[in-house]
């Protein structure tokens, strides 16, 4: 039982206390004494309010304090050395509703974590206790002078994230997957990190509201003129980001489209070969839907007329799309036709479909609603196991903004292989 | 047209309070190239003030401000911060000026650029190569802000996230009056519940006949308060406050300060009169600025004259400046000292003076004033601070260093809290 003195004693901070989300923070605790046993613990309430929860096991060291970045935890959501641990492994606090998937719509707020401090190794029950120390942190989609711009011009349903400073700046077209809708926090995250990316929603904008009509080429293409007429913008490196049936767009513009050119695309999670009409209602999994890939070149993107560098994010656990899969015929498809140097492939094992920027929970299985081919909501299996899925996410988006960085900033070859780099 | 990829700024982190350091980089330049960094800020009293420094990229087209040199501008040699606290008012701005956040709930913006060359001024006609904003914040993510008006006490409290109970203090600024909010800000994000007390009008420095009961309630209103553990409630003051909280640790029958932080302050208090204005002392530079350091030297012998130091009981911590041009403040802690001895209580005092640093010792990185306006009896003068700006702010980032270690160690640990640091 601890007396009020013992209670004021312990020193907790994060820093930095405010973060752009894919920054790594330290999470110190001080003034305990030696070999205290605590729980460090993190919460989080998402815009849609539900709960979410991390926390691991530590014990102090012969100075009395714990260093989340440096000690092992010894249980709870995760265990080792995990510095973001307490971001990566929140999960729904037990009794919420199952198949929630953690995704910030409102990227001009922070997301704000409470980190607290617990005595003795808890598992549960952390509401009915009161913690020795607790700390909010700030957790940032935009960096500060980053603008973010509705596009409506041309029928688009987009929102352009303009970074700080006079410019000009490459620019991205990013493109998120089969569920649809506005989603912002990648492109927002890009222009914190100097490009001028463009949000683009194409399955649910306004005008396939109005009109019932799914967008064509020319979408695309009115979304990349905004990009390359913009005074602020380098016509001239312009990049394509998509994930999951983003990859397939990307790579159809990349290699088909007659206005896109593009400097370098970057695909996470898909497939070069066109989606087929099944019944997806009645499956979980649906990687095997597009399996085995044809041989018919009639039915993939033809990727040995690419021109510019690829960079190919995949999972091996993928249970959605068989990215992997494609991946690999995909740079025969290249070798054949002798543009493989254009190719880079990051290839991560036991992660799964959904690989985003770091340090926020990813979802094992969760609810979906899919908009193409046809309107269905179900629970999907994306794949991935925890560790590995936070180890990709890291891993992949530090090596992206590489990639973009060199392609986009760099100077004299364009084509240049990403290898030696990474 | 072909169009030239600009280089690219970062200040990590970009989000920071005001007493954390930063690191300007920049990428993508040509190699060997020389370049201006450049920092601005409005202020809420939209003045523009600006520090810039001159830097030769290197061979991979990089400059890192906290690991490269500054070869001129309004700082040289390796400087981290350098960007904030060489910070001065534009050519052309309004004398006097000073730099205080008066909202502490948003940030300070900063923008830092570069500009390509060597550039000494009119950045503002010119357009840099890039440039990013940073924030820099008083106020900690999860601080709360309690505006206090009871028991005729007016002030702020700042109570930091968490359970508690917290640690408190009782914050008090110098002669310029009014309600400054942002060192308790400061403080609360370090883990102390501070109270930022108003105890006299803005500019009306006569007016600052509070009775001592004023200073009791509005410590016991931080004592009390369900947060705060009420054995340890600490004093800080600046200047006038400084000579408060001495007053409240030596005199008062009704509250036990834990500790004492003492900035730029000292001990003579002739009891009931404030003396500030024996114009035969009162001396004047070759700019008109008044200087008020000699008014009240040499020390006076005579007890009634001064604060009885050796009743304190709680340790103090003395932050001085030994260019202070407007108090003799080193002199003040030098007999402080001396009278402490003779009670037998010098093992509570602690001492720091800084070279070079003048009165206005702030948490780091703010910009150095050497004088500025005060409002002295609804007349508006140049008052002189002293210090130089290199030294005073590297005073000011230590005694900060120095004054949270102080806090820490008897407000924060278990041991036995009469023990010198």
């Amino acid at each position: 039982k601890l007396r009020p003195f013992r209670r004021c004693c312990v020193k907790l901070s994060v820093h930095p206390s405010r973060g752009l989300m894919d920054e790594k923070f330290t999470v110190l605790v001080q003034n305990v004494l030696p070999g205290f046993q605590l729980t460090v613990y993190a919460f989080y309430k998402c815009e849609g309010g539900y709960s979410w929860e991390a926390f691991a096991h530590y014990t102090a060291s012969a100075t009395g304090a714990v260093n989340v970045s440096e000690d092992p935890s010894r249980g709870g959501t995760y265990s080792g050395v995990e510095p973001m641990g307490l971001m990566w492994s929140l999960r729904p606090v037990p009794g919420s509703k199952s198949g929630l998937r953690m995704r910030k719509m409102n990227v001009q707020t922070p997301m704000e974590v409470t980190i607290s401090v617990y005595q003795g190794h808890l598992t549960e029950g952390f509401v009915d206790q009161v913690p020795l120390a607790a700390v909010v942190v700030e957790r940032w989609y935009m960096a500060p002078g980053v603008r973010r711009i509705p596009i409506t011009e041309g029928g688009l349903t987009a929102t352009l994230f303009l970074p700080s400073g006079p410019g000009p700046f490459p620019g991205l077209l990013d493109l998120w997957g089969g569920g649809g809708k506005l989603v912002e926090y990648r492109a927002a995250l890009l222009a914190s990190h100097g490009i001028a990316a463009m949000a683009l929603d194409y399955l649910t904008p306004q005008i396939t509201k109005e009109t019932g009509k799914m967008v064509d080429y020319e979408y695309f293409e009115a979304a990349y003129r905004v990009l390359e007429q913009h005074p602020q913008i380098l016509g001239s490196r312009i990049a394509m980001l998509g994930l999951s049936f983003g990859t397939s767009v990307t790579l159809r513009m990349a290699v088909y489209s007659q206005v896109i050119k593009l400097r370098c695309a970057v695909c996470i999670s898909g497939s070069h070969v066109q989606p087929i009409d099944v019944d997806l209602s009645s499956h979980v999994i649906w990687r095997d839907l597009l399996m085995p890939i044809p041989t018919d070149a009639s039915l993939k993107v033809d990727v040995g007329r690419l021109r510019c560098p690829l960079l190919l994010v995949v999972g091996e656990d993928d249970q959605n799309w068989p990215s992997y899969e494609s991946a690999m015929d995909m740079k025969e498809m290249m070798q054949r036709a002798g543009n493989e140097h254009l190719l880079t492939v990051l290839s991560y094992p036991n992660a799964g479909h959904l690989i985003e920027p770091p340090f926020t929970p990813s979802a094992r299985a969760s609810a979906f609603k899919t908009i193409i081919p046809v309107v269905v909501a179900v629970m999907v299996l994306w794949g991935g196991e925890p560790v590995a899925h936070s180890v990709a996410q890291e891993d992949s988006w530090r090596k992206t903004l590489v990639f973009l960085r060199v392609n986009l900033y760099g100077g004299s070859q364009p084509g240049a292989k990403m290898k030696n780099l990474l | 047209m072909h169009r030239a990829v600009p280089p690219v700024i970062s200040v990590t982190p970009s989000r920071a309070l005001v007493d954390e350091t930063f690191r300007v980089a920049v990428q993508n330049l040509p190699p060997g190239s020389p370049v201006t960094l450049h920092s601005l800020h409005r202020s809420e009293d939209e003045d523009l003030w600006e520090a810039f420094g001159h830097y030769v990229s290197d061979s991979r087209g990089t400059v890192s401000v906290a690991d490269d040199f500054s070869f001129g501008g309004t700082y040289t040699g390796k400087e981290a911060m350098g960007l904030l606290w060489s910070m001065s008012p534009v050519p052309g701005s309004r004398e006097g000026l000073r730099l205080r956040k008066k909202n502490v709930c948003i940030p300070q913006l900063v923008n830092i650029s570069v500009y390509g060359g060597h550039v000494e001024e009119g950045f503002g006609e010119r357009l840099p190569l890039a440039s990013t904003l940073t924030e820099r914040w008083h106020l900690g993510p999860g601080v709360r802000r309690i505006e206090i008006s009871e028991r005729g006490v007016r002030g702020t409290l700042f109570i930091p996230p968490g359970p508690g109970p917290f640690p408190g203090m009782l914050d008090m600024w110098g002669g310029g009056g009014g309600l400054l909010e942002y060192r308790s800000a400061l403080l609360a994000s370090h883990g102390y519940a501070s109270l930022a007390l108003e105890y006299f009008t803005a500019g009306e420095l006569k007016s600052a006949d509070k009775e001592f009961s004023y200073f009791e309630t509005a410590f016991n209103i931080v004592r009390e308060h369900p947060q705060v553990i009420p054995d340890r409630v600490g004093l800080f003051g600046l200047s006038l406050g400084s000579l408060m909280a001495s007053y409240l640790a030596a005199e008062s029958s009704v509250i036990e300060p834990r500790c004492c932080v003492c900035v730029s302050g000292g001990h003579l208090y002739p009891r009931g009169v404030f003396c500030y204005f024996c114009r035969h002392k009162l001396r004047v530079d070759e700019h008109n600025r008044e200087i008020w350091r000699s008014i009240n030297l040499p020390i006076p012998e005579d007890l009634s004259q001064k604060l009885d130091v050796g009743k304190i009981n709680c340790p103090m911590l003395l932050v001085n400046g030994i260019d202070d041009q407007n108090w003799p403040t080193v002199e003040c802690a030098e007999d402080m000292a001396h009278m402490m001895r003779a009670a037998g209580k010098e093992h509570l005092l602690t001492r720091i003076e800084y070279p070079d640093a003048g009165h206005l010792i702030e948490p780091p990185y703010s910009p150095h004033s050497r004088a500025t306006k005060f409002i002295k009896d609804g007349v508006t003068v140049i008052l002189l601070w002293g210090g130089q700006t290199k030294p005073h702010a590297d005073a000011q980032e230590d005694s900060w260093r120095n004054i949270l270690a102080f806090l820490q160690k008897h407000l924060y640990c278990t041991q036995n809290p009469k023990a010198k640091m």
